[in-house]
């Protein structure tokens, strides 16, 4: 399948109408011979990015692999809520070790299969930002240097959301969580921390690295099967906004996620062997604000006298996406 | 066949003889020959299709073979020291997971202060992790508890940790009968695993127990150490019918018939205490020795039957269990519990100091005379004018800097004394 994005002139939009696409570009989760890997009866809060994008994340990597799939998972939302034994959700072989060596657990995993002579069989680790940016970066960049046969899935809520949002690597500048909150003369999570793991993958310089959102699971679809047919390291990391967590309404999750990238806070791209190869372009370019202020984590930005100054300082961030990756095209933007 | 051979490069030989499927490495000191030795074979095809994997970290070394042992492939790596503490979490993971992993431990010291020389202070720190933990008294046995290990492991799905004395037995040339592949074929059958990652029959593995069953989990993992308890002797004996020599069991015992006095250790101390336990039956004295193999297992039972006929003991150990004493010699306690026997604890070796046979000796003939007086725990040849000289200048001054550098100073020595 492919990212292509198919206008239908007669709505104006872009939604994707499956009917008016080729088979092969028709969505994964459409099709009858969908294998529910994650199967539904799990107990993910209402409207969790998190479950959306993994069920449409391994149900694609399961039609590339020809079912042929292992997953590991690192400790985390993900692993709590879809195994409180016997009622795992897992319709594919799982293992869940620790918190920190999911990518380590799913080289062994893939080593072994080497050595047994399945070729066919396919390796996903996969984990949340805790698990990817914090306790397991060590090892996940040991997995990307060895160039080891894994796709490595993060799914990033941008705190710590199964232990009761505590702040991670990768909560965002400004951000309320429960060990940066939205008191003191700076409030919320400072500015000039984090880090960006999709630019420290490629950095390794390994095959394929992608981020994606539940904001467009046609396109996270369409990364993860192009992953899938990659040989090596391979690193999908994918937007999950956490109604929970970010103190939004669970009906808003793919609003939230959407505004995200029309934002330009988060962008989306691709890139193989270190270089961007791929960008989407935002079509409808928004201030950061009207993103912010469906969370109540940036609350303390917003009313009066308000924070103008700080929500300034986070559309800065916003542009230099933009800029970085060259997320707005001429004539692309309204 | 019989060879003048390196420590480390007997095992590997062993280890080799065993098809491991995927072996992960990380450097630590004293057990890397062990591993350089496998990732030379891995590389010239001498392991056929065996996966070599050099990790970032002990972490990593053992979250791969999680995911080998995992999939059905027969899983090996070594470490030593600071490299199993910085594993602790997998460690007991991979035995809550039920996965037979072998690792040989090299054993050497924990830091701080930083010492590469050996004791037992890294694998009694993971004494209740649930691997099964074998303790070789010379490179033959650690070559063939590598052999016995892989086939308990598998038998019971549990991971056993081989430990050999760094140094002393790594870096050691010595006679050793490496076995034919034959002969290894023929005791260690391919792994047949219970649990596996298929996507033909897929399970999930890893998942949350709560407070209904955690209990039930935690016992069998116990029972599994118990079955230990009977498989070892069983193993130990299929081994000498297949190899021809004995090696491994629970313990094993030398003249300890009508010893009064029994000296009970683990490792490769064990050569020097049956030396000394001859010169001072030359003399008279009704000494003994037992040399435990297994630790986790503890074998209970049959300690209490070796023991319980002396009138004294004494555990010599390469560990200390800070703020109490000895860790082996409150297991032989309870052993013993309820039976008029003695058990004194001596404290030997730590970081490497010599364990000398004019030192053990001493103690022996201390302990066979006037057991009623011996200190408890004893330290073995511990210089007691530098530790009071260091905590007089502690007493003295509030800013005393660090301890080690100011005993360092004092000894004036950098590196192992004998005593």
């Amino acid at each position: 399948m492919s990212n292509t994005r198919v206008k239908f002139y007669q709505t104006g939009t872009f939604t994707v109408g499956n009917r008016l696409l080729d088979d092969s570009d028709r969505t994964v989760q459409s099709r009858p011979e969908r294998t529910n890997s994650l199967n539904s009866g799990h107990r993910a809060c209402q409207g969790c990015g998190e479950a959306l994008g993994a069920r449409y994340a391994i149900d694609a990597a399961m039609r590339a692999a020809n079912n042929q799939l292992v997953a590991v998972n690192a400790t985390g939302c993900l692993e709590v809520f879809s195994t409180p034994y016997p009622e795992t959700s897992w319709q594919i072989p799982w293992l869940h070790s620790l918190f920190g060596n999911a990518p380590a657990v799913a080289s062994g995993v893939a080593a072994a299969l080497r050595a047994k002579g399945k070729k066919d069989t396919k390796v996903i680790a996969q984990g949340g930002d805790g698990g990817t940016v914090d306790i397991g970066f060590g090892c996940l960049s040991g997995m990307f240097e060895r160039n080891d046969d894994v796709l490595y899935i993060c799914y990033d809520n941008e705190a710590y959301m199964n232990t009761g949002v505590q702040r991670s690597g990768s909560t965002p500048a400004a951000a309320h969580t429960a060990t940066t909150q939205a008191v003191g003369s700076q409030p919320g999570n400072p500015f000039g921390t984090g880090k960006s793991i999709p630019l420290i993958a490629m950095a390794h310089g390994i095959p394929y690295v992608a981020t994606a959102s539940v904001a467009d699971l046609h396109d996270l679809e369409a990364k993860v099967t192009k992953a899938m047919g990659v040989t090596g390291a391979r690193y999908v990391h994918v937007h999950v906004p956490c109604p929970l967590g970010w103190g939004c309404d669970p009906s808003y999750t793919l609003k939230v996620a959407r505004l995200a990238v029309e934002s330009g806070l988060f962008p989306l791209f691709e890139a193989e062997y270190g270089e961007v190869v791929a960008r989407t372009p935002i079509r409808r370019l928004i201030k950061v604000d009207e993103y912010l202020k469906l969370q109540r984590r940036f609350q303390h930005l917003f009313g009066e006298p308000g924070q103008p100054a700080v929500i300034a300082a986070i559309q800065a961030q916003a542009e230099r996406n933009i800029k970085r990756f060259g997320l707005v095209e001429k004539g692309e933007a309204k | 066949m019989l060879k003048q051979i390196e420590g480390s490069q007997a095992m590997a030989a062993a280890i080799a003889m065993c098809r491991p499927e995927v072996i992960s490495c990380y450097p630590i000191t004293p057990q890397t020959h062990i591993v350089e030795a496998l990732s030379a074979m891995t590389k010239r095809g001498e392991l056929g299709s065996c996966q070599f994997i050099n990790v970032e970290s002990e972490f990593a070394a053992l979250s791969v073979l999680i995911g080998a042992s995992a999939t059905g492939a027969r899983s090996y790596t070594a470490t030593s020291s600071q490299g199993l503490l910085f594993m602790a979490e997998a460690v007991y993971n991979a035995a809550g997971l039920g996965l037979p992993i072998v690792m040989t431990i090299g054993n050497r010291a924990l830091g701080a202060p930083i010492n590469i020389w050996n004791d037992h202070s890294d694998s009694m720190s993971m004494r209740d992790a649930g691997w099964i933990q074998l303790h070789a008294e010379s490179n033959q046995e650690a070559v063939d508890l590598h052999l016995q290990a892989f086939r308990l492991a598998e038998e019971l799905s549990c991971p056993v940790m081989v430990c050999v004395d760094g140094f002393i037995l790594t870096h050691a040339y010595e006679r050793v009968d490496l076995p034919t592949q034959e002969q290894v074929d023929a005791y260690l059958p391919p792994y047949d695993p219970v649990q596996v990652l298929d996507p033909a029959e897929p399970v999930s593995i890893g998942a949350m127990v709560g407070p209904e069953a955690f209990a039930e989990v935690r016992y069998l993992a116990h029972h599994k150490q118990l079955r230990a308890l009977e498989l070892l002797p069983r193993l130990a004996e299929e081994f000498a019918h297949g190899f021809g020599r004995s090696s491994g069991g629970l313990l094993s015992e030398y003249r300890t018939a009508d010893a009064e006095t029994i000296v009970i250790a683990l490792g490769s101390v064990n050569g020097t205490i049956k030396d000394t336990v001859d010169e001072l039956r030359d003399t008279g004295m009704a000494i003994g020795a037992v040399k435990l193999c297994s630790f986790r297992p503890f074998p209970l039972a049959a300690v209490r039957a070796a023991l319980q006929k002396a009138k004294r003991v004494i555990v010599i150990e390469k560990d200390l269990a800070v703020g109490l004493g000895g860790i082996v010699a409150s297991n032989v306690r309870m052993a013993l519990r309820g039976l008029p026997v003695a058990v004194h604890t001596v404290i030997a070796g730590l970081g490497g100091r010599a364990i000398t046979k004019v030192s053990l000796r001493r103690v022996f003939t201390e302990v066979h005379a006037q057991s009623e007086s011996f200190a408890e725990p004893h330290f073995l040849d511990l210089n007691w004018q530098v530790v009071e000289k260091e905590l007089a200048r502690q007493a003295e001054q509030r800013r005393a800097g660090p301890t080690a550098e100011n005993v360092l100073r004092q000894v004036n020595a950098i590196g192992t004394r004998v005593h």
